[in-house]
C-alpha cells in the first residue's frame, strides 16, 4: 500500500469518525440544549481520537523506516560492508536501492550485492504492509474508544479546545525553531571556516582575496581571508545610503505628517510606500546603468576619477530604496505624538516649524531613531543593488568614488556555482553570513527595544 | 514687572461681584464660525472685562469651546475653519491677516481640558515660551522666570527640588497648574481656560479654582467650564451659550439667580443639557 493510499485512508476513517461522534450523541436522546457541548464537538473529538494516532503511527514509519531498511540490508552483507568508509558506505547502499528498484547503478551488481537488494525490497513490502496495518488498526481503535466516551454529559468543547491550543503552539514553534536551525547550520559551517582560518585573521584581517587556486602551482594559492575591507565597504554603502535616505526621509515625513493637507496624504503616502515595493532588481538596474555612468560623466566633467562600479553610485539607490522605510514609519511616530502637545505650543506662540523642532522631533525622537536603525540592518543586509552595482574588488578605503565589494555580494559570489563544500573559500561566505547575521541581528534588537520604550510613553 | 507691580497696588483688591465698572479687554463684534460647510457659532457679541473671570457656559457642542479658540485665534489650526466677525483686543483687531498670531498667542494665553505639559523637564516646561519670545537670555534671568511662575502657580514648594524632572511624571493636578505655569510665563495679558479642571479630582480641582481667583488680580481670565458651581464659584460674569447662538451674558451672580432667559433657567436648573 502506497503511502498516498494510505493518507487518504486515514482521511476518510477520520472524517467517517467525525460522522459517528455527531451521530452517536445526537442518538443518546437528549436534546441538544441539554448536552455539555454542541454535537459537532463531540463529532470533532472522536475525529481527534480517531486521526492523531494514526497520523502519529504514519510519521513514526517515515521516520523509522529508513533506518530500519538499512539495518536489515547490512546484515548480510557482512564484514566486506563493515570494512568500508561511511561515505563508501553510504554509495553501496544507494546502488543497492537502486538495483532493487530497477535504477541507474554506478557499478556492476556482484553476487551479494542482488542479494541485498533482494532482501531490501521483500522487507520493503513487509514493513510498508505491516505499518499499513498498524496505523489503520491505531484509527479504528481510536475511533471505538473515542465514540465509546461520547455520551451528552461529557465534556467535548474543553478537550477539542485544549487540541486546538496545542496546534497553535506547535505552528508557533516551528517558526522559532527554524530561526534556531538556521543560525545553528550557520554557526557550524562557519566554525568550520574558523577550523582552516583563525578566527582573528578573519576578524582583524586586512587582505580579502578569497581564490584558492586549483593547483598548487597557480599565483596567489593560498587566498587571504581578512574581511575587513569587506565589512568597510559595506560600512562605506550603508553610510552613503542613509545620507541620502534620512533626511529625505524625514524631511518628507516632517511634511507629510504636519503640513500637508489630508488628501494630499492620502494620495501621496501610498505612492511612496510603492518605492519599497519595487524588486531590488530592478532597483540593480537603475543603478548599475543609470545612476553608475551618471556619477562617472559627472566625475570627467568636474575632472575627478570615478569607478564604473562606484560605492557612490551603490549607495545612492540603495539610500533611495530606503527612503520609504523611513519616511513610513517616522510618519507614524510623529502622528502618534499627541495633537494636545502641538495645541500646547501654538498657545504659547510657538511658529509651526519651532513646535516641530522643538516639541515634536524631540517627543517622537526615539520612534525617529528606530526607525533609522531598521532602515540601517535593512542597507547592510541588502544583495541585489550591490551585486549589480558595486562591483568585486575588495579595497580598503573611504573614498565613495571607488569600487568596493560588500559582505553580501561576497556571499553571493563565493557561493553561487558549483563549489566543494570544505574548502576555506566556501566556508568563508558562512563565516560572513554569521557575522552579518549577529550585527544585523543586534541592530533590530536595539531598534525593536527603543520603539517598544517610546511606545509605552503615550499609550 | 514694575508694570505689573502697579496693575497689583491699584487693581489687586479683590473685587467682589457687585458692580464696579471695568475696563472692557476683549470686545466681540458678530463673530462667526464655520467649520466647512457647518456652521457652529451665530453672530456672538460679548465684551471681556479686564481682571475678572468670565465663564463660559452651555450644554456639549454649543460652541463655547469655540469661541473660546477664537480669542487667541486657535481655530487657525484647524483645517477647513472659517472665523468672520471682529474681535477688538485693547481695541486692536485680533481677527485680521496682518495680524502677527504668534505676538497675540504671546498676550493670550491658553490651558487645555487635558494637561498636555510637553515630555520634557519641569523647567524647560516653563522656559519653552520665554525661549521662543525671547524674553530672556541669561541662565539667571531663565532661572528667575522659572521660580516666578511655578510659584504664581502654587507649585514652586512641590517641585523646587526637581526642576530637572520630566513634567509629565507629575500628577494630573499638578501637571494643569504646570501648564497654568507655562502659560504665565510669557506674562499674558489674558488666559484662556478651556475645561481646565475636567480630567481632575476634586481636590486638585479645589485648588486650580484657588489659584484662578488669585490670578484674576493680575490677569484677565476666560474659562469654558461644563460645571454650573464652577462658574458660579469662580466668575464675575458668566455668558450662556446654546447651539451656537450667546443665549444671555451678565453678572454671574444675576445669571445664576434670576436669568432673563427662559433657556438659561432651563439650563442652570438642570432641565436640559
Amino acid at each position: 500500500m502506497t503511502f498516498t493510499l494510505l493518507t487518504a485512508v486515514l482521511l476518510v476513517l477520520t472524517m467517517l469518525s467525525y460522522r459517528l461522534g455527531r451521530q452517536r450523541v445526537l442518538a443518546s436522546g437528549s436534546s441538544v440544549k441539554d448536552m455539555h457541548s454542541l454535537p459537532s464537538y463531540y463529532g470533532a473529538y472522536v475525529a481527534l481520537w480517531c486521526g492523531i494516532p494514526a497520523f502519529l503511527m504514519v510519521f513514526l514509519w517515515q521516520v523509522l523506516e529508513p533506518q530500519f531498511l538499512r539495518s536489515i540490508t547490512l546484515s548480510g552483507l557482512g564484514d566486506t560492508a563493515r570494512a568500508l568508509s561511511e561515505t563508501q558506505l553510504n554509495l553501496l547502499l544507494n546502488d543497492i536501492r537502486s538495483l532493487a528498484s530497477g535504477g541507474i547503478l554506478s557499478r556492476e551488481p556482484d553476487a551479494a550485492m542482488t542479494e541485498a537488494a533482494e532482501r531490501y525490497s521483500t522487507w520493503r513490502n513487509i514493513s510498508t504492509a505491516l505499518w499499513a496495518v498498524v496505523a489503520i488498526a491505531a484509527a479504528i481503535g481510536g475511533l471505538s474508544y473515542g465514540r465509546r466516551l461520547v455520551n451528552p454529559t461529557f465534556r467535548a468543547r474543553p478537550a477539542v479546545e485544549r487540541v486546538i491550543k496545542i496546534v497553535l503552539i506547535v505552528a508557533s514553534t516551528i517558526a522559532i525553531l527554524t530561526t534556531v536551525g538556521i543560525v545553528v547550520s550557520l554557526l557550524f559551517e562557519a566554525l568550520r571556516f574558523f577550523g582552516k582560518v583563525p578566527i582573528t585573521e578573519f576578524l582583524f584581517g586586512l587582505q580579502w582575496s578569497p581564490q584558492t587556486a586549483l593547483r598548487a602551482d597557480q599565483v596567489g594559492s593560498s587566498g587571504a581571508f581578512g574581511a575587513i575591507p569587506v565589512f568597510a565597504g559595506t560600512f562605506l554603502i550603508t553610510i552613503i545610503a542613509m545620507t541620502v535616505a534620512v533626511p529625505i526621509g524625514l524631511m518628507s515625513a516632517i511634511y507629510m505628517s504636519e503640513y500637508a493637507s489630508r488628501r494630499f496624504r492620502a494620495i501621496v503616502k501610498p505612492i511612496l510606500e510603492i518605492l519599497a515595493g519595487i524588486p531590488t532588481v530592478v532597483y540593480g538596474f537603475f543603478a548599475a546603468l543609470t545612476i553608475a555612468p551618471f556619477f562617472r560623466g559627472l566625475g570627467e566633467s568636474v575632472g575627478l576619477g570615478v569607478a564604473s562600479e562606484s560605492a557612490l553610485a551603490a549607495g545612492v539607490v540603495m539610500g533611495i530604496m530606503i527612503i520609504p522605510f523611513v519616511s513610513s514609519l517616522s510618519d507614524d511616530v510623529i502622528n502618534a505624538v499627541p495633537q494636545a502637545m502641538r495645541d500646547g505650543s501654538f498657545a504659547l506662540g510657538a511658529t509651526h516649524s519651532e513646535t516641530i523642532r522643538q516639541v515634536i522631533i524631540p517627543a517622537a525622537l526615539p520612534g525617529i531613531v528606530g526607525s533609522i536603525l531598521l532602515a540601517v540592518s535593512r542597507a547592510i543586509g541588502e544583495t541585489m543593488i550591490v551585486v549589480m552595482a558595486a562591483g568585486l574588488a575588495a579595497n580598503l578605503t573611504a573614498n565613495p568614488l571607488q569600487a568596493v565589494t560588500t559582505v553580501t555580494v561576497q556571499i553571493v559570489t563565493l557561493l553561487t556555482g558549483d563549489q566543494e563544500f570544505d574548502s576555506a573559500k566556501t566556508l568563508a561566505a558562512f563565516a560572513l553570513g554569521l557575522v552579518l547575521f549577529v550585527v544585523t541581528l543586534g541592530l533590530n534588537v536595539i531598534a525593536l527595544r527603543v520603539v517598544r520604550k517610546y511606545r509605552e510613553k503615550y499609550d | 514687572m514694575a508694570n505689573l507691580a502697579e496693575t497689583q497696588t491699584t487693581e489687586g483688591v479683590p473685587v467682589a461681584n457687585d458692580d464696579i465698572p471695568q475696563a472692557i479687554r476683549i470686545a466681540a463684534e458678530r463673530v462667526s464660525v464655520f467649520y466647512g460647510e457647518k456652521q457652529a457659532l451665530f453672530d456672538v457679541d460679548l465684551d471681556i472685562a479686564s481682571h475678572s473671570v468670565t465663564s463660559l457656559i452651555g450644554p456639549s457642542g454649543c460652541g463655547k469651546s469655540t469661541f473660546l479658540r477664537c480669542l487667541n485665534r486657535m481655530n487657525d489650526t484647524i483645517e477647513g475653519c472659517r472665523v468672520a466677525g471682529n474681535i477688538k483686543l485693547d481695541g486692536v483687531e485680533i481677527l485680521s491677516d496682518a495680524l502677527d498670531v504668534v505676538q497675540l498667542r504671546a498676550r493670550v494665553g491658553m490651558v487645555f481640558q487635558k494637561p498636555n505639559p510637553f515630555p520634557k523637564s519641569i523647567a524647560d516646561n516653563i522656559t519653552y515660551a520665554p525661549r521662543i519670545h525671547g524674553l530672556a537670555t541669561t541662565k539667571a534671568d531663565f532661572d528667575a522666570i522659572v521660580e516666578r511662575s511655578l510659584r504664581r502657580a502654587g507649585l514652586w514648594d512641590e517641585v523646587k527640588d526637581r526642576l530637572d524632572e520630566p513634567g509629565t511624571g507629575l500628577s494630573g493636578g499638578q501637571q494643569q497648574r504646570l501648564c497654568i505655569a507655562r502659560a504665565i510665563a510669557v506674562q499674558p495679558e489674558v488666559i484662556l481656560m478651556d475645561e481646565p479642571c475636567s480630567a481632575l479630582d476634586p481636590i486638585a480641582t479645589a485648588r486650580i479654582e484657588e489659584l484662578i481667583d488669585e490670578l484674576r488680580q493680575e490677569y484677565t481670565i476666560v474659562i469654558v467650564t461644563h460645571s454650573m458651581q464652577q462658574a458660579a464659584r469662580v466668575s464675575q460674569k458668566t455668558a450662556f451659550f446654546h447651539l451656537g447662538i450667546l443665549v444671555e451674558e451678565g453678572e454671574t451672580e444675576q445669571i445664576f439667580t434670576a436669568p432673563r432667559d427662559e433657556r438659561t433657567q432651563d439650563y442652570i436648573t438642570g432641565r436640559f443639557g
